[in-house]
């Protein structure tokens, strides 16, 4: 003993070594992993069976189907949840401890945010597969083809990205993870003040107002092109800038959480 | 130089409240060195302190050579940490972890399994390396606790309460391990509430209390300061204690009687005294029914520094352990 200290490790192995450890324990707690999947299909389900007449109405886009419609939004769902989640398993880690063998550790502190919300990035990839694949067995068509899926899956991860961090700075900042799971409710507020569910068109002011300016609105829409038509670049582009944005906005005030909470050390 | 220095190091929290107050402290290599304090005397802020995890906000401690506030990074590269609660991650298995604490030390991908494997084995994990960790019991995560803090071969480590709610056995092999530690000239900085784990493991010791240091030295210098040993003594039915008196004089202090001897005899050397004060009591013609060498013990040493007992003191570990939940040891 007394021998061989390590090496400080660089970023880039820190990030990806939290980041399998972040995914792998995600998929080994089906309690947190279920209501990413379960809960949007669920709604999916209600609006599918219930709303489907609303393609008739005036000023709706030409669509193959509700169902169609419905996925962009419920995908945009779940990977909210998802970030929820994220924030609640960082909560958990400051209440049990791990998050400070974390901390006594010789890495760059940035890695244990960027760890956990690269976890939530690839996770998302997996939300968005899981509802093609599910809107393609109850009949959905995926207009683009498989350039569509690609751009679906590129927006989907990047925003996943986002969201996680933005659960990761609630954790930081409130650690506890009840607190963290306060935030769920609003998760549906911040989605039907969006056009995730409706085209902006058809809702009434002020609602239409606030969903030009929410990005979730250019996040659905980005996910929803390639599956009701051809791939629109400035939808596409619209859905990664707000994507992107998000991201790029939530790490940073993650990291400027994480130093408050570590202070100087 | 020492491995773990300290000068006028303070820890003061929002609010005002200090919880350590200027302690002055050197840590020799290859020393086990015992901290011992009630609960809220500024132990835990002290060891938070020395690992990095809280900046000091007044004077300077140095640990392997490396500034805990200047140069925390360093530091944190040359130390291995078991804290209070072994923090690990339930949904983990042990391999999974100790393999993640190998990354996180910058050991090379080609040295990760082999290094895991070792130390699971050395710390008797190898049958559980593939279970998750919430299966183990509190003696298995204290000893993955242990491996996953060596497993960059640390120079100084940080034992927070290591075997506290512990049962004997896993107790006695952490033991054993802090002591091949010792052996292998890794210092060891080690916080309990034990006062018999000090005195078995501890080269020297420091008490705190009320975020001072109170005392500091070898158990035995320790114990030297608040009394000698004394002797217990009780003869057969046949001899006179009054004849004893004069020629017990010749070998230390007599002393109130206990209520369990005859005689109380306060000696000097301690177990030296026993046989020679023997052979005089039986040249005089006295016999002895029983004998007992009393030392002041650590806690003795407690209660003349702080004013009080150290809590859990007079519960020794295996009674600790008997009252604590969910531990069934090795497994």
């Amino acid at each position: 003993m007394a021998a061989a200290e390590g090496a400080a490790p660089g970023l880039g192995s820190t990030v990806s070594a939290l980041a399998r450890r972040a995914l792998r324990n995600s998929l080994r707690r089906p309690q947190f992993l279920a209501p990413l999947v379960v809960f949007p299909s669920l709604m999916l389900a209600v609006n599918v069976g219930g709303l489907s007449r609303t393609t008739a109405l005036p000023g709706f886009p030409h669509v193959h189907g509700f169902l169609d419609f419905q996925l962009g939004a419920a995908l945009t769902q779940s990977l909210m949840l998802g970030g929820v989640s994220a924030g609640i398993a960082t909560a958990l880690e400051i209440e049990g401890g791990f998050f400070e063998r974390l901390v006594a550790a010789p890495i760059p502190r940035i890695s244990i945010v960027l760890g956990r919300v690269l976890a939530t990035g690839v996770l998302s990839v997996g939300q968005a597969l899981y509802f093609l694949g599910l809107g393609l067995i109850f009949g959905a068509h995926i207009q683009a083809g498989v350039p569509g899926v690609a751009v679906v899956l590129a927006i989907a991860c990047v925003a996943g990205l986002g969201f996680g961090a933005l659960g990761v700075m609630i954790a930081l900042r409130a650690r506890n993870a009840s607190t963290v799971q306060g935030i769920f409710p609003i998760v549906f507020v911040v989605l039907f003040i969006s056009s995730a569910f409706f085209p902006e068109k058809l809702l009434s002011s002020p609602a239409d107002a606030v969903a030009a300016y929410n990005p979730l609105s250019y996040i659905a829409d980005g996910l929803r092109n390639p599956i009701i038509d051809s791939i629109s670049l400035s939808r596409a582009v619209d859905g990664l800038l707000a994507a992107t944005g998000i991201a790029v906005v939530a790490i940073a005030l993650s990291v400027v959480a994480l130093r408050g909470r570590l202070g100087d050390t | 130089m020492p491995a773990i220095e300290a000068e006028g190091l303070e820890g003061e929290f929002k609010g005002g409240l200090k919880a350590v107050a200027g302690i002055d402290l050197a840590v020799e290599g290859g020393e086990v060195f015992g901290f011992l304090g009630p609960n809220g005397a500024g132990k835990t802020t002290t060891v938070r302190m020395l690992v990095t995890l809280l900046r000091p906000t007044g004077g300077r401690a140095r640990v392997a050579g490396f500034d805990v506030a200047e140069q925390p990074a360093r530091v944190r590269q040359r130390i291995g940490v078991a804290l209070q609660e072994a923090a690990l991650d339930q949904l983990m298995t042990g391999r999974e972890l100790i393999e993640l604490q190998a990354t996180l030390h910058g050991i090379a991908p080609r040295s990760v399994r082999d290094r895991a494997d070792t130390l699971l084995e050395r710390v008797g994990l190898t049958e559980a390396r593939d279970r998750r960790v919430g299966t183990y019991s509190g003696g298995m995560r204290r000893r993955l606790d242990l491996a996953m803090a060596l497993i960059h071969e640390p120079g100084v480590l940080f034992l927070d309460e290591p075997t506290t709610g512990l049962d004997p056995v896993s107790r006695l092999t952490l033991w054993e391990e802090v002591r091949r530690l010792k052996d292998e000239g890794t210092t060891v900085f080690l916080t309990t509430q034990y006062l018999e784990e000090a005195d078995q493991l501890a080269d020297r010791l420091a008490i705190i209390s009320a975020g001072r240091l109170v005392a500091e030295g070898t158990p035995a210098e320790l114990k030297a300061e608040v009394g000698r040993p004394h002797l217990e003594i009780t003869l057969t039915e046949s001899s006179d204690p009054a004849a004893a008196r004069p020629v017990l004089e010749g070998f230390g202090t007599l002393e109130p009687p206990t209520p369990d001897c005859q005689l109380s005899l306060r000696v000097q050397r301690g177990a030296a005294d026993l046989a020679p004060v023997v052979r005089a009591l039986d040249e005089a013609g006295l016999h002895v029914a029983s004998l007992q060498l009393v030392e002041p013990s650590l806690d003795d040493v407690f209660v003349a520094k702080t004013g009080r007992h150290l809590e859990g003191a007079s519960q020794q570990p295996e009674e600790a352990a008997a009252t604590a939940a969910g531990d069934d040891g090795r497994g």
